[in-house]
């Protein structure tokens, strides 16, 4: 959303803002224990690494794109990695290797949506499939891989918490501002929305599109990898089998419920921040509740929903989303 | 007849004999045994095959099968239901003479295992079963295994404890989620100082399992144990208690198949505080006998249900010994 229009109309960024105040004082309220400083750092925890995933599918999103292969790349690579790893392989190797495989996932997206011309949500679906089915045949052969033994020390740095603020939301934030500067003060920033916002525009005036489509499903790739680096960590094992579950869906719902348009180029870092809170803020809520699993999904449903509601009362379709049409 | 022809018949004669003597020999310890089993085929439909659990049967039914000499039909849903109905359904065309089956929960299978009785397929159902009863049932006693994790707790957060457990359960509507609970809740109701503070699904997965836990520790600090429900996703919850630096004051008993990665290695590491195999390799050996059975007596599918429950062993690091846990090429190599 640019400056201009965020000085007429409220956007979702700021609805979601409030709905998460609002949730969030309404537990408060209920629960005893909620407004310590201990729980709202692991209800943020509790959310890093899906928020890290938001940022690599935000600056896709941005970009005019989609990265429907950010799960399995991360997943795989990951896997790998444990493989290498339990079979003796030095960190030296089976990092930089989980690395490479990450950034050649991403060119190959970016190869896919800006040379073949293929539209980003069907590219990056088929190669989301694609590295699944590659790398359980050929390099990862259980869905669990646990971290070793002798590997450990790497899950209690992960563990730590310094000055009290567990690791990865230190990563999330850090990655946020760094996210939110790179997309505002860098030249490659402001291409990202220009592209996002008209590609054909961005081209005529010198932007090197399709660089920057390739540049930035390598970024995503890479982004993905840190969360699942950091997943991993903390729970001592890779499961493949996420690929295969809700998790991708879940991230597009973080980058979209703050208010970042799917048709590109609009909405910004903070409302990744803002999307993954207000779900943070639920999940932990209704866990200390003690509620269902069922009734938290039927909760989380209809508080989306009214988020959607909300939006499309306080702001319209107008001419230029019928014009472009919307997912 | 000439001396060549002489010797000729000697040898054939002595030849036919020989395996006469061969095929009674079989047959007087077990008639019929060799001849039931070779050249069958069996099918073989997991939830998965990703993990270490179908992967230990596998590996122990693979090996009979190859000293045997019949062949199994593996078709790997990868978590699909739909997919898995599908492979069964299938196969039931392709009519095996013996249909192994692993449920995702009690319902969605249901009507293919009545479907392969009817096609006269006898079918063995794995680890968790349907509402209709097959042929065999293999696999553990969940709500014994709820019981014997509550029990666990009972003992460890007795007094001077503050007596609080939570529990973090697997999936909803798969039956071993079920029968665990009621297990767990059924011992703590006899235990009034005992109360349980949480219980949440974590779809037997250890990022839920995780952030379920890091969030109950948060709420109660004073937290004195955890059930957990499978050793896989808890892998989560210990590291959730490791994350809150509790290590060691949060008592986390849990169950699964006995693999050393992820059993035995979690409970010398102290992850684990008392760990409940139901022994993949032993479940592998069941199997197997499971099939030996019904391809002898060859009764009518589905007329003479029968079950092999799967002993416990009960690992705590005090009792643990280098057979408490397996490995694949354990099985692969010497189990079954």
């Amino acid at each position: 959303m640019s400056g201009n229009s965020r000085r007429r109309k409220i956007g979702q960024e700021q609805i979601i803002f409030a709905i998460a105040v609002a949730v969030f004082g309404i537990f408060s309220a209920l629960i005893p224990g909620f407004l310590s400083a201990g729980n709202i750092v692991s209800m943020v925890q509790s959310v890093s690494v899906l928020g890290i995933l938001g940022l690599g599918m935000a600056i896709t999103i941005l970009g005019r794109g989609i990265d429907l292969s950010i799960v399995a790349s991360m997943s795989v690579a990951i896997a790998w990695m444990l493989v290498q790893l339990n079979a003796g392989a030095p960190l030296a190797q089976a990092l930089p290797l989980a690395i490479g495989f990450s950034i050649l996932v991403g060119v190959l997206n970016g190869i896919l949506v800006a040379y073949v011309e293929i539209p980003a949500i069907f590219a990056t679906l088929a190669m989301g499939v694609t590295v699944y089915g590659f790398g359980k045949f050929f390099l990862v052969a259980s869905d669990v891989n646990q971290v070793p033994e002798s590997w450990r020390w790497l899950a209690d740095l992960v563990s730590a918490r310094p000055l009290g603020v567990p690791v990865p939301v230190i990563a999330f934030l850090g990655c946020a501002g760094l996210a939110h500067l790179a997309l505002r003060y860098l030249r490659d920033g402001r291409f990202i929305y220009a592209m996002g916002d008209n590609p054909v525009a961005a081209r005529t005036t010198g932007v090197p599109v399709r660089v920057m489509m390739v540049l930035q499903y390598v970024i995503s790739a890479l982004i993905g990898l840190l969360a699942g680096l950091l997943m991993t960590m903390l729970v001592a094992s890779m499961n493949t089998r996420i690929v295969s579950g809700t998790l991708v869906y879940d991230v597009i719902l973080v980058v979209v419920l703050g208010g970042i348009s799917l048709s590109g180029g609009r909405g910004g870092i903070l409302s990744v921040v803002v999307g993954t809170l207000l779900i943070g803020i639920m999940l932990n809520g209704m866990t200390m509740l003690n509620l269902t699993y069922t009734a938290q999904n039927v909760i989380k449903a209809l508080i989306l929903l009214l988020a959607l509601v909300l939006d499309t009362l306080i702001n319209p379709r107008d001419e230029q989303t019928a014009q472009q049409g919307d997912i | 007849m000439d001396f060549k022809m002489m010797i000729k018949a000697g040898l054939v004669c002595a030849a036919v004999s020989m395996t006469a003597g061969l095929a009674v020999a079989q047959d007087s310890v077990a008639p019929g045994y060799y001849d039931a089993l070779k050249g069958k085929k069996i099918g073989f439909v997991p939830i998965s095959m990703g993990f270490d659990l179908t992967q230990g049967w596998l590996a122990g039914m693979q090996r009979q099968a190859d000293a045997l000499g019949y062949e199994i039909i593996v078709r790997d849903p990868n978590w699909s239901v739909e997919s898995g109905i599908q492979a069964i359904t299938s196969l039931i065309e392709e009519a095996p003479d013996l249909l192994i089956i692993q449920n995702n929960d009690n319902q969605s299978y249901n009507r293919l295992v009545q479907q392969a009785a009817a096609a006269g397929i006898p079918v063995i159902q794995v680890q968790q079963s349907v509402e209709t009863r097959s042929d065999a049932y293999v696999g553990p006693d969940w709500y014994n295994i709820g019981t014997v994790t509550a029990q666990a707790l009972v003992d460890k957060c007795g007094a001077g404890t503050s007596g609080k457990i939570a529990v973090v359960e697997g999936a909803t509507a798969a039956p071993a989620s079920i029968l665990m609970k009621q297990g767990i809740e059924d011992l703590i109701a006899q235990h009034p100082e005992i109360k349980i503070v949480s219980s949440q699904a974590a779809d037997w997965d250890a990022t839920k399992a995780f952030s379920i836990t890091a969030t109950v520790l948060q709420q109660n600090p004073d937290l004195c144990g955890i059930a957990g429900f499978w050793d896989v996703a808890d892998t989560g919850t210990a590291g959730a208690i490791r994350e809150a630096g509790l290590e060691g004051k949060v008592v986390l008993a849990t169950s699964g198949g006995g693999s050393r990665d992820a059993g035995c290695a979690k409970v010398s590491s102290g992850e684990f505080a008392v760990y409940n195999s139901y022994n993949v390799a032993g479940q592998a050996r069941d199997l197997n006998d499971a099939i030996k059975m019904l391809l002898q007596a060859k009764l009518p599918a589905g007329s003479a249900p029968f079950a092999l429950l799967s002993p416990l062993v009960q690992v705590t690091k005090d009792n643990m010994t280098p057979a408490s846990c397996w490995t694949l090429d354990e099985i692969a190599n010497s189990g079954g």
